[in-house]
């Protein structure tokens, strides 16, 4: 069982900006959490901690009975994959296939295991048909598909996607969502930053709201998306369907547009 | 006259067979905001960059038709005086920053060192700028130090500063906050209220709705639908069609389908909804 255990994780850039102020938290194997907050809150530089990255300025990070500091990036690669938020800061191969290929080859797979990794991948991400293309040659929002594919494709137990929504259409979105299911199926912990607040309250269970380098609410969805004035200091606002239930004085908290229509049904409301 | 003017516009990229636009024809007032919705793929990047003079000056391929800003042709012009009227804002920060300034400040002077503007006015206008998109306090910082959402900010402020008559922005939140996203739609609010003609590539519909003045909905590279925010955001078209709606229509539509939504039309934005749920509820016994 992976299990993630952060605790009192401080850290500074070399250039003096403290980015993570004594952040403690624990996320169990195939739990599915979302970390939303303002830009600059230190999401990006605390997941950048889970594959080592990044080095704890001041506290420990264990991966599993892993602490990052005694583990290099390669190794601990074989737990955590890390979509980035930027894809081309991730691509460099000639094709598609290529490119997803790269990551269980490293991870030291035998080439029946590689081509099995890989399709599965492409066939989750819907790319089976642009195997030969360089994935230059698509758009960045296929390119974010490729570089999802490529994490996908290494089959870790940890899962972290910065952004993924980022510039993706409601069919790719769609689409994302359902690679987050599937993963959830196999047991995967999938931790998820973005900005896309309608999109973290229809597909995960738990969220984070980080502030400064620090958690500021931690739960269930429907808790942390309710707390429209904690989530404001963050900039951050609730789904719009959890607006809209406490405008009309809905007498719970709805995130989506299942619980939304089940209020509206019963009537509960002024 | 229209401020922008195209008509007939079709192009292919080099080495492509289908074109990336199809007899766009898009008048656009001096002043108006305009958004542009479509799904992934639709033309829209490539629509900023026909109106941004990239193509067909940068890119090459094959432009037809009349691509027109304050009545001159983007074919008879170079880039460097067709920059002069149109800022763009690049889809992806990363690409748009320069790589030859170590400070925001000086990234965000580049341009304005390009065309020539004497040292005092563009410190000014280069403090003004960063105080209206609020990013003051990144003035010292390397622009590549920055976060996403941080650098989409830099790279918007870096073509407010050159006060172009017309402003194209691709996707220019898709990195930020959710409340950082409705200020910069704020700030661009008031730019178009200033006077500058701006369009705006994003998916955000619910911030479309609110503040923009029309919406263009393109698909395959063509016009799909061409109208007023509610006309466009409400269509029944749109989501059998890829493109994105606000979770306001998409609730409504499924209400008013068990007689739960009373009104014909169905709302974009959150005061159209409290305003129509509430009156739907009125009378019911609680």
């Amino acid at each position: 069982m992976m299990k993630i255990e952060i605790s009192d994780l401080r850290f500074s850039y070399p250039n003096g900006v403290k980015a993570l102020d004594g952040i403690s938290l624990t996320i169990d194997a195939g739990e599915q959490v979302a970390m939303v907050g303002q830009n600059g809150a230190g999401k990006t530089t605390l997941v950048k901690h889970l594959n080592g990255l990044l080095q704890p300025s001041q506290g420990q990070v264990l991966i599993g009975d892993w602490d990052t500091k005694k583990y290099s990036v390669a190794k601990l690669a074989h737990r955590v994959g890390y979509v980035f938020q930027n894809p081309d800061e991730q691509l460099f191969s000639k094709t598609v296939g290529a490119e997803v290929a790269f990551g269980p080859k490293n991870l030291g797979y035998n080439s029946d295991q590689i081509q099995t990794l890989v399709n599965d991948a492409l066939t989750l991400t819907e790319l089976a048909d642009k195997t030969e293309t360089n994935p230059y040659d698509l758009s960045v929002t296929w390119r974010k598909m490729v570089a999802l594919a490529s994490i996908i494709s290494m089959d870790t137990d940890i899962v972290i996607f910065d952004e993924p929504t980022t510039g993706q259409d409601s069919v790719n979105i769609a689409r994302i969502a359902d690679v987050i299911v599937e993963l959830r199926k196999r047991g995967k912990t999938v931790i998820t930053i973005t900005h896309d607040i309608d999109f973290c309250a229809e597909n995960f269970e738990r969220v984070i709201a980080m502030s400064q380098g620090r958690i500021l609410l931690d739960g269930k969805a429907n808790d942390v998306l309710g707390q429209e004035e904690i989530l404001s200091t963050t900039y951050v606002e609730p789904p719009q369907l959890t607006r809209l239930g406490k405008r009309l004085n809905f007498d719970q908290t709805v995130r989506n547009e299942k619980e939304f229509l089940e209020v509206l049904k019963r009537g509960d409301y002024r | 006259m229209a401020i922008v003017n195209l008509q007939d516009v079709t192009y292919k990229y080099p080495l492509t067979d289908s074109p990336a636009l199809q007899n766009i024809n898009l008048q656009v007032q001096e002043g108006e905001f305009v958004a542009v919705v479509g799904p992934n793929g639709a033309g829209k990047s490539t629509l900023c960059y026909t109106l941004a003079g990239f193509v067909p000056h940068f890119f090459k391929g094959e432009l037809t038709g009349i691509v027109e800003i304050l009545g001159k042709e983007s074919h008879n012009s170079t880039l460097s005086e067709w920059v002069l009227n149109v800022g763009l804002a690049f889809q992806n920060p990363f690409n748009q920053i320069s790589g030859a300034k170590y400070t925001v400040f000086e990234e965000l002077a580049f341009g304005l060192e390009n065309i020539g503007i004497p040292r005092d006015e563009m410190k000014t206008r280069v403090a003004d700028a960063m105080k209206l998109t609020g990013i003051s306090d990144l003035a010292e910082r390397s622009p590549y130090s920055l976060s996403g959402g941080q650098q989409q900010r830099v790279a918007l402020t870096s073509i407010l500063v050159m006060q172009p008559k017309v402003l194209v922005l691709d996707e220019p939140t898709s990195q930020m906050d959710p409340i950082g996203t409705r200020e910069v739609f704020g700030v661009v609010r008031r730019m178009a209220e200033r006077g500058m003609t701006v369009i705006l590539v994003e998916h955000k519909v619910e911030w479309i709705a609110q503040f923009a003045d029309r919406v263009i909905a393109l698909k395959d590279g063509q016009i799909f639908l061409d109208g007023t925010p509610a006309e466009v955001l409400t269509s029944p078209l749109l989501q059998e069609n890829g493109f994105g709606v606000s979770r306001y229509t998409s609730a409504a539509r499924k209400a008013k389908a068990i007689g739960l939504w009373k009104k014909e039309e169905l709302p974009v934005t959150l005061e159209e909804a409290v305003e129509g749920f509430s009156r739907a509820n009125a009378g019911r016994v609680v």
